[in-house]
């Protein structure tokens, strides 16, 4: 479906996306997570011939990216990051536009609409100029112009950065539907929720992808183990901690603090406990299972290190 | 390559967009009304009525005559009267006159002998259109009684005034205008209608279509194309109307010339529109390219008096070869065969910019 060779692109001196490699298969969700500026962006651009690739190449749908982006162009789908419809036209307007755009006409035209307007709950809004819709509704709109011609690929940017939380659930509900009826999505995103519920997912940071697999496998084969800490001294609990190489990560969630143990020690819980209780803390530890947060920090954590974002 | 549906789809959209922007709408009929009525009756070059002193220091019947003959010439209206050579000069110098007439002690003397200037004209020179105004006066006849009418002596020339007997500005200018306005509307409007579209973050979206880079071109200039010839209707209407300004060639050669001169300042702003990243800087480019259009292409002064490397700047322009096919059109009755070498610079013109455009015009971000 989506095929990324040594895919590498630079601006000036800016490695955006380092020799990425990837394989998508067909009728899933899949995405790319990772921090801002990761290369998330620049990935999808390149994977659709709107930005040239520094080296490498890519093979879409079955054509040869970028010499044969054009004819690409007419199986996909795009949606950019950005509300890039037109605020000064109603909705219907917007719809239309796009479907002659994309060389739908007569009968097709208008049934295609009034399916995506049904589809995507727009029926309401119909003479609503877009300037006027809501985060959500601009979003549904957006989707809806995407999967008027029916793409078989479709490339969502950051689609829901926008939107509060319910909408959200709305719209990967609606993201699923379109992968019933045999679409591929492929859709960056920085929400761990949002990465746990694709297919197959791509781990991006500073243009390298540093895992990728479905969301389970990720978490099962995360290279440590993690344990909670309850105390009443978090601040402490953190310098103590830090002081251990073994101790890849500690991440305060109120009075508790998530702590990522190296896989080379083998009895994580008794290793924190004893630095603690040495210390004179008292500390409820216990191991649970990894997230996919987790996993993102394991995976990012040697850049992250390297930015000061530790 | 270039599909009709497509086409008229963003056609369709620029007039959604056009009907919607009051701004722009306003501005498409604003413009071209303010400016004829601004400049038809504003700008002329035929000066009357200059402000003037007279020092008479002669004080005779003959010096008095001289001056109500001064006054009745329209040329100069004698506001001040003063005592000193030396009072015209300070006035001159406060700019409260433009002319100093010095009628000197024996000026009836002076004006038996022939050779001799009988009156001084003090000038404020540094503007070059007064000065030739106030020369003319030294053309004028005087004729006085105690001197035998004279046989009016045989002119080297004779002057015939073709095409504007009158000799009204606003004929000259309101053609012109129709070039002017042109310019400044229409580079205006298309380098922004793209720019805008790349700063709204439609392009990303658009050049992820199907659409092809001609079909947008030529779907975004075509309305203007229509709003182009509606602005050349009403400044024509207007120029009629107000100034009666003549179309003595055939409207068709008018509409003929404007729609070239139209594509290709449409043609310029595609251009520009594909080098500047924000609608800011679209304005600016078009300024930069607006001044020197309207001080080099003729419309306000003669071309005659440039330095060649002006007239070379100027034949790059295609307001200049308009200022020309529109005045030929309109005032002297041509049409366009005879004005096939204008003709073919505006074509030209287009086929370079609008070229220029759709090759640099990328679907892509980089």
């Amino acid at each position: 479906m989506i095929e990324a060779r040594d895919l590498t692109r630079r601006f000036g001196d800016l490695v955006a996306v380092n020799r990425l490699n990837l394989q998508v298969p067909r009728g899933q969700v899949y995405g790319f997570l990772g921090p801002n500026g990761s290369g998330k962006s620049t990935t999808i651009r390149l994977l659709c011939g709107l930005l040239l690739p520094s080296e490498g190449s890519a093979r879409v749908l079955g054509h040869e990216v970028p010499a044969e982006a054009e004819l690409l162009k007419r199986k996909i789908g795009y949606m950019t990051q950005r509300f890039s419809l037109y605020g000064d036209m109603r909705v219907i307007e917007n719809l239309r536009f796009i479907a002659r755009i994309y060389g739908l006409s007569g009968s097709r035209l208008r049934t295609r609409i009034d399916q995506v307007m049904q589809q995507f709950r727009l029926e309401p809004l119909e003479r609503q100029f877009a300037r006027e819709l809501s985060g959500g509704q601009r979003q549904r709109l957006a989707l809806a112009a995407a999967t008027l011609h029916q793409p078989e690929l479709l490339l969502l940017d950051e689609p829901t950065s926008a939107v509060d939380p319910q909408t959200r659930r709305d719209f990967w509900d609606a993201l699923f539907a379109l992968v019933e009826d045999g679409t591929t999505i492929l859709v960056s995103t920085h929400y761990m929720d949002e990465a746990e519920r694709c297919h197959r997912l791509a781990i991006l940071d500073q243009g390298v992808l540093v895992a990728d697999g479905a969301p389970v496998e990720l978490m099962a084969s995360i290279d440590c183990r993690v344990v909670t800490v309850e105390s009443e001294r978090p601040r402490q609990v953190q310098q103590l901690l830090s002081a251990d190489s073994r101790i890849l990560s500690i991440t305060q969630l109120g009075s508790r603090q998530r702590v990522l143990v190296s896989r080379a020690v083998t009895e994580p819980v008794e290793r924190v406990e004893s630095a603690l209780t040495g210390a004179g803390i008292n500390a409820d530890c216990r191991e649970v299972e990894p997230s996919l947060e987790d996993v993102f920090v394991v995976v990012t954590r040697h850049s992250a290190a390297g930015r000061g974002e530790g | 390559m270039l599909a009709l549906q497509r086409l008229l789809a963003i056609l369709y959209k620029e007039v959604l967009h056009l009907g919607r922007d009051r701004l722009t709408f306003g501005m498409i009929f604003g413009i071209p009304m303010m400016q004829i009525i601004l400049f038809g009756y504003a700008i002329n070059t035929d000066v009357r009525e200059l402000r003037a002193a007279v020092a008479d220091q002669a004080g005779t019947e003959l010096s008095r005559q001289l001056q109500s003959e001064l006054e009745a010439s329209q040329v100069l209206r004698i506001g001040l009267r003063v005592a000193a050579g030396s009072d015209l000069q300070r006035l001159l110098d406060e700019g409260q006159i433009d002319v100093g007439v010095l009628i000197p002690p024996d000026f009836g003397h002076r004006l038996q002998q022939d050779g001799r200037p009988a009156v001084q004209l003090l000038v404020d020179g540094s503007d070059p259109i007064i000065l030739s105004t106030a020369r003319s006066l030294t053309a004028m006849p005087f004729e006085y009684d105690t001197r035998p009418r004279q046989e009016p002596e045989t002119r080297l020339f004779e002057v015939r005034n073709f095409y504007n007997p009158e000799r009204r500005s606003s004929v000259f200018v309101v053609p012109g205008l129709i070039g002017v306005i042109l310019t400044m509307t229409m580079v205006m409007f298309t380098a922004v209608a793209v720019v805008r579209e790349r700063e709204g973050g439609n392009l990303e979206l658009l050049i992820n279509t199907p659409v092809s880079s001609l079909e947008l071109m030529v779907g975004k200039i075509v309305p203007y194309v229509l709003i182009g010839l509606i602005q050349v209707t009403l400044i024509v209407l207007l120029g009629a109307l107000l100034f009666h300004v003549p179309v003595n060639g055939t409207l068709a050669d008018v509409y003929l010339a404007s729609l070239l001169f139209i594509a290709s300042n449409l043609g310029l702003g595609l251009m520009i529109s594909t080098l500047v990243g924000t609608q800011f800087q679209a304005i600016q480019l078009t300024f930069f390219f607006f001044l020197p259009s309207i001080l080099l292409s003729g419309f306000m002064f003669p071309f005659d008096g440039m330095p060649q490397v002006a007239r070379w700047i100027a034949e790059g322009l295609p307001l200049t070869h308009f200022v020309r096919l529109i005045r030929g059109i309109m005032l002297r009755g041509a049409d366009l065969a005879q004005l096939w070498p204008e003709v073919l610079a505006l074509l030209g013109f287009f086929l370079l910019t609008m070229g220029a455009a759709v090759l640099r015009f990328h679907k892509r971000l980089d």
